[in-house]
């Protein structure tokens, strides 16, 4: 943490991740205009912004999960406790168990809860026998608080849970590979009131282990659950602060507007 | 009036319906369409459909039943003398329909007038000489009473066209006008043009439906005659296929069903692991460009005729595994074997699996993907673990269907394995399958009456349960990989 440019943008703890200048194309569409973000380690950072504005654009450069998308172009530097991920030598596949993600529509896999959770450990080779890999398990879900739920039917599928339930073995799914960063995409945005009480009681329960960004179309969401705030309108980054700050004593006009509901 | 020209009459009256209705219904607003209920052109497409399609339908049900009625009137003149020994009234029947047929020949090319027919009546030798001239050509002499009901069979036949043609014509005129008249601004010609377009579609499902019925009970209706002539406990039980046309075969089903299944099994493990590997990388590796060759490539193997790999079967790949394998390895010296069909049938059956599978495969989730990599995991392990899984029930499917294709494959047989019906275990010896066997029981000389030939039935009726069964596995395991993401 000893980059010189980090001191004058941000006084605060840690910066887990820093971004400068990163910009993204998808094809001839100029989809992220030159981004520069400090992520904080411990901390929840939520990225709001209207449709189309870039942000989960942003989130997916955090874990290079645009390289599956053969038209997106990433320029700029993104480091994570210092090392460029774009560097070659950074291999991909490896930087994506270190930076978990939780998408949009809860995604298990057809498999048993088990297997869903179990899976990142066992690709990765976390567990040193079954008994490891049973403990993992079991932290991991009942840190997703999903354990008293399901923790008589681990051998069920993953696909018979409710969307909420689904959602959370998800998360219980990237906890589970131990990520310092984790990336969510809208986690909500599919679930039913009660759902999403739960996992915004989660994503704040997480905080204590890693840091957290989470995309949202919800503003009260954002304000509830974020330490930190960025705001993304027309692939800019407009304005990044703390989240008091932002919902309260916004800036930019543009940020103004958004927030009251004039634009998005 | 021919049928040619009375087709053509009906759909000029369908063509100049069209224009009446579309002029009436724009008459009856005073041009303007708006305060039609449907665009003008369904008024003319109603018209249209009333005066052909009930026309056309009675035309149909006429050239059905009339046939059968004439039949029916001329069998009666037919007396029990006209039936000569050795001989039945089917085949006089015939006989009668092949002489008026002639008789007609002359009739049309002008050889004769209808006078002239007349009088040949009453003249077997002469008559049997002309009609020889036109080409129709009988075995036995004619007997006047014959050459009688075959000009009573003329006269009736074209009294019915007669008939038909004014009948037809009539309805159309009748439909023409009555739908015509119904013509008002308020009449619902659209609705009616959908209730006719709806009728149109479940006739021709029908059709399929309807067909495959047909096919089933001939089957087993032959089926059932053959088991009337040998013992049914024989033909599953019997490990010997030894037919004899002259009576006393061994019939028994196993070895022909071994072939079959031995064959499809060598077939299927050649094409499902090529087939699935290809599908995988043409859904999950290749970059558009390439899928968009390369799909269309494999393709172009499921649209060659099973003949052409037959003859690649005998000629390319049979000597070459004999030469490099059988021989060799001491397992026999037939370029005809169970291999050679397996192997070939395999290469046909690639593009079925790929091109299935690949479909199947596509239709998983994004997301499940987008889950997988973003846990870290690598391209080949989130295919193995997530994607393959995910897809397994309609693979399974897409290789039963695969199977069953193998099943009733004949050509390939034919010219790759060879015909000696044997149950045995080795690859290189040549065998035959159910399809082999059905084929060389009916062709040739034989009568239709001899468990010989009838067995080709029961066989046809095994295969086709045999079939019927995985396609309907390979049906219920892809609805129920389907509902999966429903």
């Amino acid at each position: 943490m000893n980059d010189m440019r980090l001191t004058e943008k941000v006084v605060t703890e840690t910066a887990k991740i820093t971004a400068r200048g990163v910009q993204v194309h998808y094809g001839t569409n100029h989809a992220l205009k030159d981004v520069d973000v400090d992520i904080l380690d411990k901390t929840v950072t939520a990225f709001i912004g209207p449709s189309g504005c870039g942000k989960s654009t942003f989130l997916r450069c955090l874990n290079r999960m645009n390289d599956t998308v053969a038209s997106a172009r990433v320029t700029g530097r993104i480091e994570m406790d210092g090392q460029d991920i774009y560097d070659p030598r950074v291999d991909p596949v490896q930087l994506r168990a270190k930076v978990g993600m939780v998408f949009q529509k809860p995604n298990p896999f057809p498999k048993s809860i088990y297997d869903n959770v179990a899976y990142g450990p066992k690709i990765h080779g976390l567990a040193r026998g079954k008994a490891e890999l049973d403990e993992i398990v079991e932290t991991s879900l009942k840190k997703a608080a999903l354990w008293n739920e399901v923790k008589d039917r681990l051998a069920a599928p993953g696909t018979g849970l409710s969307g909420g339930q689904q959602q959370r073995l998800c998360i219980a799914r990237a906890v589970a590979t131990s990520p310092e960063v984790l990336l969510m995409d809208e986690p909500c945005s599919a679930l039913d009131p009660i759902a999403t009480a739960q996992v915004e009681e989660l994503i704040d329960e997480l905080r204590a282990q890693f840091s957290v960004v989470i995309v949202t179309h919800s503003m009260q969401q954002a304000a509830r659950v974020s330490q930190r705030t960025a705001f993304f309108h027309l692939g800019h980054l407009v304005e990044y602060g703390e989240t008091g700050h932002i919902f309260t004593n916004p800036t930019d006009p543009r940020t103004e507007a958004y927030i009251t509901g004039r634009i998005g | 009036m021919s049928l040619g020209l009375l087709l053509l009459l009906l759909l000029a009256l369908g063509a100049l319906g069209f224009l009446a209705g579309r002029q009436r219904a724009l008459a009856a607003v005073r041009g303007d369409a708006r305060d039609l209920h449907s665009l003008p052109g369904y008024y003319g497409q109603t018209v249209a459909l009333f005066a052909t399609v009930p026309a056309l339908l009675l035309c149909l049900v006429w050239l059905v039943v009339q046939p059968a009625i004439v039949e029916r009137s001329i069998s009666a003149l037919i007396l029990p003398e006209d039936i000569t020994a050795g001989s039945s009234l089917v085949l006089v029947m015939s006989d009668v329909r092949r002489i008026a047929e002639g008789m007609d020949a002359l009739a049309v090319a002008g050889a004769a007038s209808e006078g002239e027919i007349a009088a040949l009546v009453g003249q077997p030798d002469a008559l049997k000489e002309r009609l020889a001239q036109t080409g129709v050509a009988l075995a036995a002499p004619i007997l006047p009473h014959i050459a009688e009901a075959a000009q009573v069979w003329r006269a009736q036949t074209a009294l019915g066209g007669q008939i038909m043609a004014a009948a037809v014509l009539a309805l159309a005129v009748a439909g023409f006008l009555l739908a015509l008249w119904r013509i008002a601004p308020e009449f619902r010609a659209r609705n009616v043009v959908e209730r006719f377009v709806r009728v149109l579609l479940v006739a021709a499902s029908s059709v399929a439906i309807l067909t495959t019925i047909g096919i089933i009970f001939s089957l087993v209706f032959e089926s059932w005659h053959f088991f009337q002539l040998y013992p049914a406990r024989d033909f599953f039980l019997s490990l010997t296929w030894a037919p004899k046309f002259g009576g006393g075969s061994d019939l028994g089903l196993w070895p022909l069903l071994w072939g079959t299944l031995y064959v499809s099994f060598i077939a299927l493990l050649v094409a499902v692991p090529i087939g699935l590997m290809a599908a995988i990388y043409l859904s999950e590796y290749a970059s558009p460009a390439v899928r968009a060759v390369a799909k269309p490539a494999i393709e172009v193997l499921a649209g060659i005729p099973s003949i052409v790999y037959g003859l690649f079967a005998l000629m390319t790949v049979g000597p070459f595994l004999r030469d490099w394998f059988a021989q060799p390895l001491g397992l026999g010296d037939s370029s005809s074997s169970v291999m050679t069909a397996g192997v070939v049938m395999g290469i046909m059956l690639i593009p079925y699996v790929s091109s299935l599978s690949d479909d199947i495969i596509n239709a998983v989730p994004q997301s499940l993907r987008d889950g997988s990599y973003g846990l870290g995991a690598t391209q080949s392990e989130t295919i193995r673990q997530v994607v393959f899984p995910a897809a397994l029930p309609g693979i399974v499917g897409a290789i039963l269907m695969a199977a069953s294709r193998a099943i009733g494959e004949t050509m390939i047989v034919v010219l790759g394995a060879g015909a000696a019906a044997k149950l045995d275990l080795n690859p290189f010896e040549a065998m035959t399958t159910v399809t082999v066997k059905i084929v060389s029981q009916l062709t040739g000389d034989t009568e239709f009456a001899s468990p010989e030939t009838l067995v080709a039935f029961a066989l046809g009726l095994t295969l086709f349960v045999f079939t019927l069964g995985l396609n309907i596995l390979a049906l219920y395991i892809v609805r129920k990989y389907r509902e999966q993401y429903e």
